[in-house]
């Protein structure tokens, strides 16, 4: 791992990196898409399905941002609408139902900004996924696979275990937006990046994570084997957790947690 | 509507969490110019008014002011106040930031919490704080909401929440994005157990605000005229190039499209407050 934190950033945006569909395509089997929110549309920017995660059926919801500048379009380069949010709702309420462990693919430079997103209640459909994760009594893993983008990546990651890849970012804000709000200056990204401690390392050391997947063999078929033995190995885990919805709620509980 | 005359307002007033001395006018009264009619109205009068103009306009308001607008006489007590942020990031300039913010405020932290009446009904209230870093929430803000909920479960009390902020406070960082996280899993616990949530919107409620606790409670108010949305509407002309409509990201914006229960105008907050908590909490 080297480079200063602004060329974590750049890393984890470069569009050569594997994206969610790649992901599921190479650690699950018996893949079917489920499309729609049932409520206004199918947004394209969040691809959700059923699976097989070594036999087990598994939901796997992954926010996807294309490789090709025509693909990158088509999936509004990952910035999902608020129907993306709900459709992952519906799709892990019935996986609630049903049983079935969730896991999350989470890329994305942040929740969509427009007027559509504005009108259709943006903010309220991240905050309801927010609410409604923390309860869901199956396990549930997301892992930051490029950009983890504030409010519209956390809408993904309530989870018993973040994990994220070595050169994943995960933020509050883009650096170049936080330089520009405090000195003015989108150039000083750099200084942004290195102040806001969004690489893997520093979300690990202030406890927002809980591993770093090492990207030595990235998109090489070891790696996306390694994963799935990472994924199986911890659903057992927590399958096996009675308190586990306490632990979730520990898990947020105690970031930040300070009084003097 | 003739509430529609103010939205948007150039508020130069408060920006950055500081207020413009009041002007005198000839007769010696300080006054302050409306952002909305731009008249220059006497201090007292707004005082008179629970700073309302008489054009309509509600302005930013303090957090205590608030609470003892809204509660019984004497019967706020403040809880958590020992919360308060430190520099957890070292983020360059955060330490001078905080307490230039104690200084316009008065205040230790970008929210009040405390237990109190409203119309003899017990329950448990926040007001945050627009003059502290414009109620951006860090861990000491998402600490003291998720304490605030869990003190309210255990008392199996409701709660009302007054929201003014520019969102997650991004110098502490991923610390104050998972504040979003748990203070929603706390308000989800509260209402779990079946207690009533009240959130009343004032201006601004944006960002990581609006999507976490001031859109999930059971019922949803906001004051006319205030800004309510989640991305910024800079941010939203830049990328999408095209100019907002007037009305975009305002209370009776949000109305229109579903997202709250109603517009309250200050002067009736308390009793509306006070009939809901009756109707879910009373006899
Ligand atoms: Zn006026």
């Amino acid at each position: 791992m080297s480079g200063t934190p602004y060329d974590r950033v750049k890393l984890a945006r470069d569009n050569k990196r594997p994206t969610g569909q790649d992901y599921i395509k190479n650690i699950f089997k018996n893949i079917i898409e489920l499309h729609g929110d049932r409520r206004y549309s199918d947004d394209k920017a969040i691809i959700g399905v059923i699976a097989r995660l070594d036999g087990t059926p598994v939901t796997v919801i992954a926010i996807e941002k294309g490789h090709t500048y025509k693909e990158r379009v088509e999936r509004n380069f990952g910035a999902p609408h608020p129907e993306g949010y709900r459709k992952a709702l519906r799709l892990m309420k019935q996986a609630e139902k049903f049983g079935r462990p969730i896991i999350c693919f989470v890329d994305t430079s942040g929740a969509c900004c427009g007027i559509g997103a504005e009108e259709r209640g943006q903010g309220q459909a991240i905050a309801e996924n927010l609410m409604e994760m923390s309860t869901l009594c199956v396990p549930v893993i997301s892992i930051l696979i490029g950009e983890g983008g504030s409010g519209g990546a956390l809408a993904l990651a309530v989870a018993d275990r973040v994990w994220m890849l070595q050169n994943a970012v995960y933020s509050v804000i883009s650096p170049e937006g936080c330089a520009s709000i405090l000195w003015k200056d989108s150039a000083k990204a750099d200084v942004a990046a290195e102040s806001l401690k969004l690489t893997a390392e520093d979300a690990k050391s202030l406890g927002v994570i809980d591993r770093i997947l090492s990207e030595s063999d990235i998109g090489s078929k070891e790696y996306y084997d390694r994963i799935r033995t990472l994924l199986t190995d911890e659903i057992t885990e927590l399958s096996k957790d009675p308190d586990l919805l306490q632990a979730r709620y520990d898990r947020f509980r105690k970031i930040g947690m300070r009084s003097n | 509507m003739a509430l529609l005359n103010f939205l948007k307002p150039k508020n130069k007033l408060e920006e950055g969490g500081r207020t413009e001395a009041p002007v005198q006018n000839d007769a010696g009264e300080p006054e302050k110019n409306c952002p909305n009619c731009h008249k220059d109205i006497p201090l007292s009068r707004l005082w008179a008014n629970q700073l309302v103009c008489p054009c309509g306009y509600h302005f930013r308001m303090k957090a205590r002011q608030r609470i003892s607008m809204i509660t019984d006489k004497n019967s706020f007590c403040e809880l958590f106040a020992n919360i308060r942020s430190d520099n957890p990031l070292n983020f360059p300039g955060y330490k001078d930031k905080l307490e230039m913010s104690k200084t316009a405020s008065g205040e230790e932290e970008a929210v009040v919490c405390g237990t109190a009446l409203i119309g003899r009904q017990k329950c448990c209230i926040f007001a945050m704080e627009s003059y502290f870093m414009m109620g951006s929430m860090g861990s000491a803000v998402g600490e003291k909401i998720t304490s605030l909920f869990e003190y309210a479960m255990n008392h199996r009390l409701p709660v009302v929440g007054f929201t003014v902020s520019g969102g997650a406070r991004m110098q502490e960082g991923l610390l104050s994005l998972m504040q979003m996280a748990k203070t929603s899993a706390a308000v989800k616990r509260h209402s779990d157990v079946g207690l009533l949530y009240i959130a009343v919107l004032t201006d601004p409620t944006t960002g990581g605000v609006t999507a976490s606790f001031a859109m999930e409670a059971d019922i949803i108010l906001a004051e006319p005229g205030a800004t309510v949305g989640f991305a910024g509407k800079r941010v939203i002309e830049q990328t999408t190039k095209q100019s907002l409509p007037k009305v975009f990201q305002s209370s009776e914006f949000v109305l229109e499209h579903g997202f709250i229960d109603k517009i309250v105008q200050r002067k009736d907050q308390r009793k509306t407050l006070a009939e809901l908590i009756k109707m879910h909490h009373g006899e």
